[in-house]
């Protein structure tokens, strides 16, 4: 793998940028791999990643049934933040924010974190209480994140109406400085790259149409339109699809697929500095590099693999940024679109093994898995290659549901769900 | 936005006035203190998540307040028909060639 610099940029730049090349290599797939992991998404290409660098396991081919990065994780809105309310949230989202902060250096490939600040609007006296308890939790657990009064937060974000007069009225504002935005390209392609480069096979185009096991139930393989690749581990990180996928190796999950919808403005120059999210109005919003506002909406009632959504919720969500700040009211939209979000009834994610021995789960990330893509990734390579789970992830287990040790961010969410 | 047909006002409304209530045909069971842990994980959590048809609740709660059920496709978010609560599954087979032999009349 060539190493990226600006010394390889300047020589680029002299050449026409002609020698560039492909950033990961697309072979054939073998007969057989250690590991076999369904999903070319951010946490499929970074747990190939990790398994490679952490745990020396390099037979590993990502199989992808479109191209890489092309679901969830080309259709989310980039945040970034660990500012969960239980022990088992911070943990893997904590660890996945410290893996942000160093993720560029580790992959030589730029995926644009950016830390300008996760300010989340607090409108009415239950969201002041709840963001208190937020930031107390997350302080006493070495998580930055303070409190905001109203003149503090429009000074972090000029362009924020803060009159007692407005429609949303807001009474402060949680703060998380470390909180921010990366480039989601970057991640998959970077990822991609970084484990291409240890030799994991990155298979596009390839849909798993079955999962086969031996006569003691343990997981041999996979049948794809390319034909039966033999495996000696899987780990299904699908998101939307997860169901469909563990129905082929005959078990249930508690999840439920749901159209969540994103949409960008035309750009504008700089003028937006930080992310911000509103629970009770639903909306967020940030400005990406090229200058657009990247805007998340929520999920659609029903179940549906549509990738689409209604346009009420995106219109909900315009009213609702329009009435927060007013300066953008003539601003246009571009573009919109829907991703497909496995969502659990605790709206925590489920990270571990599954009744099916050889068989490893990492799904349920719901509207949140973005922010977690680092963490998720190598935390799931870590169950992968050791056949349990981490500490970090030991409470995200499918047995939760049967247990009834859930994590209830339901409960607590930091943004309506 | 989902434009669905209420059973009971007989009236296709659009999905603003109604609310979606999960899967249906699940049936607490009747003993809830007595089941086993796998039996309400398998009552409570465990879900098909079907791709393609699927079964749902919804609730007409701007109009008449009431719950039916919908049999719909996850992929086109088609509506094959809605029925009324407590009413059995309708066979979306029979539904689809009924409507294949309209078009082949035509």
């Amino acid at each position: 793998m060539r190493k990226y610099s600006v010394f390889a940029v300047a020589r680029e730049a002299l050449r026409g940028h002609k020698g560039w090349g492909p950033h990961w290599a697309s072979p054939e797939p073998r007969k057989e791999y250690d590991v076999i992991i369904i999903g070319g998404g951010g946490h499929g290409l970074g747990a190939a990643y990790y398994l490679a660098k952490e745990h020396g396991i390099t037979n590993v081919a990502v199989l992808e049934k479109g191209w890489i990065g092309g679901g969830n994780t080309g259709r989310n809105t980039t945040i970034i933040r660990s500012n969960y309310l239980y022990e088992e949230s911070m943990d893997i989202y904590e660890h996945s924010l410290k893996l942000w902060e160093n993720l560029s250096q580790d992959l030589n490939y730029n995926v644009m974190y950016s830390p300008r600040g996760v300010m989340m609007l607090s409108h009415n006296i239950h969201d002041q209480q709840s963001f208190k308890r937020h930031i107390n939790a997350n302080r006493l657990y070495g998580i930055d994140n303070e409190w905001l009064t109203p003149e503090q937060a429009k000074a972090y974000c000029p362009p924020l109406d803060i009159a007692k007069t407005a429609r949303y009225p807001i009474n402060g504002a949680a703060l998380q400085r470390r909180g921010g935005t990366a480039r989601h390209d970057a991640v998959a392609w970077g990822y991609a790259r970084a484990a291409s480069d240890r030799g994991v096979h990155i298979i596009q185009n390839c849909e798993v149409t079955g999962i086969r096991r031996d006569e003691t139930g343990r997981v041999v393989g996979v049948d794809t339109n390319r034909g039966h690749i033999g495996a000696k581990k899987v780990g299904i990180s699908a998101a939307g699809h997860t169901s469909v996928l563990m129905q082929m190796a005959d078990v249930r999950v508690p999840l439920q697929s749901q159209p969540l919808q994103a949409l960008v403005s035309e750009p504008l120059k700089p003028i937006f500095p930080c992310v911000v999210m509103s629970n009770s109005v639903h909306a967020y919003i940030s400005q990406s590099d090229k200058g657009e506002f990247v805007i998340g909406a929520g999920t659609d009632q029903y179940n549906s693999y549509s990738q689409t959504g209604g346009l009420q919720i995106i219109t909900h969500t315009l009213d609702a940024i329009c009435e927060l700040f007013p300066m953008f009211r003539r601003v246009k939209m571009m573009r919109q679109w829907g991703g497909i979000v496995d969502v659990t009834q605790d709206r925590s994610p489920i990270q571990g093994v599954t009744p099916v021995p050889g068989l490893f789960l990492n799904a349920g990330w719901g509207t949140g898995g973005f922010k977690a893509t680092p963490g998720s990734a190598n935390l799931f390579a870590h169950l992968i290659a050791r056949g349990e789970p981490h500490r970090l992830a030991a409470g995200l287990t499918l047995e939760r549901f049967r247990t009834g040790r859930l994590i209830d961010e339901a409960a607590a969410a930091a943004v309506a769900h | 936005m989902l434009l669905i047909y209420c059973p009971y006002c007989e009236e296709e409304r659009s999905e603003l006035e109604f609310r979606g209530a999960g899967d249906a045909h699940i049936a607490r069971p009747a003993n809830i203190a007595d089941i086993t842990d796998e039996e309400f994980e398998e009552y409570f959590f465990l879900r098909q998540n079907p791709k393609g048809l699927i079964f749902e609740r919804w609730r007409h709660i701007h109009g008449c307040g009431r719950f039916f059920n919908a049999a719909r496709d996850t992929v086109s978010d088609r509506f094959y028909t809605t029925y009324k609560a407590g009413e059995p599954k309708p066979d979306i087979s029979a539904i689809l060639q009924s409507e294949q032999d309209k078009g082949a009349a035509k």
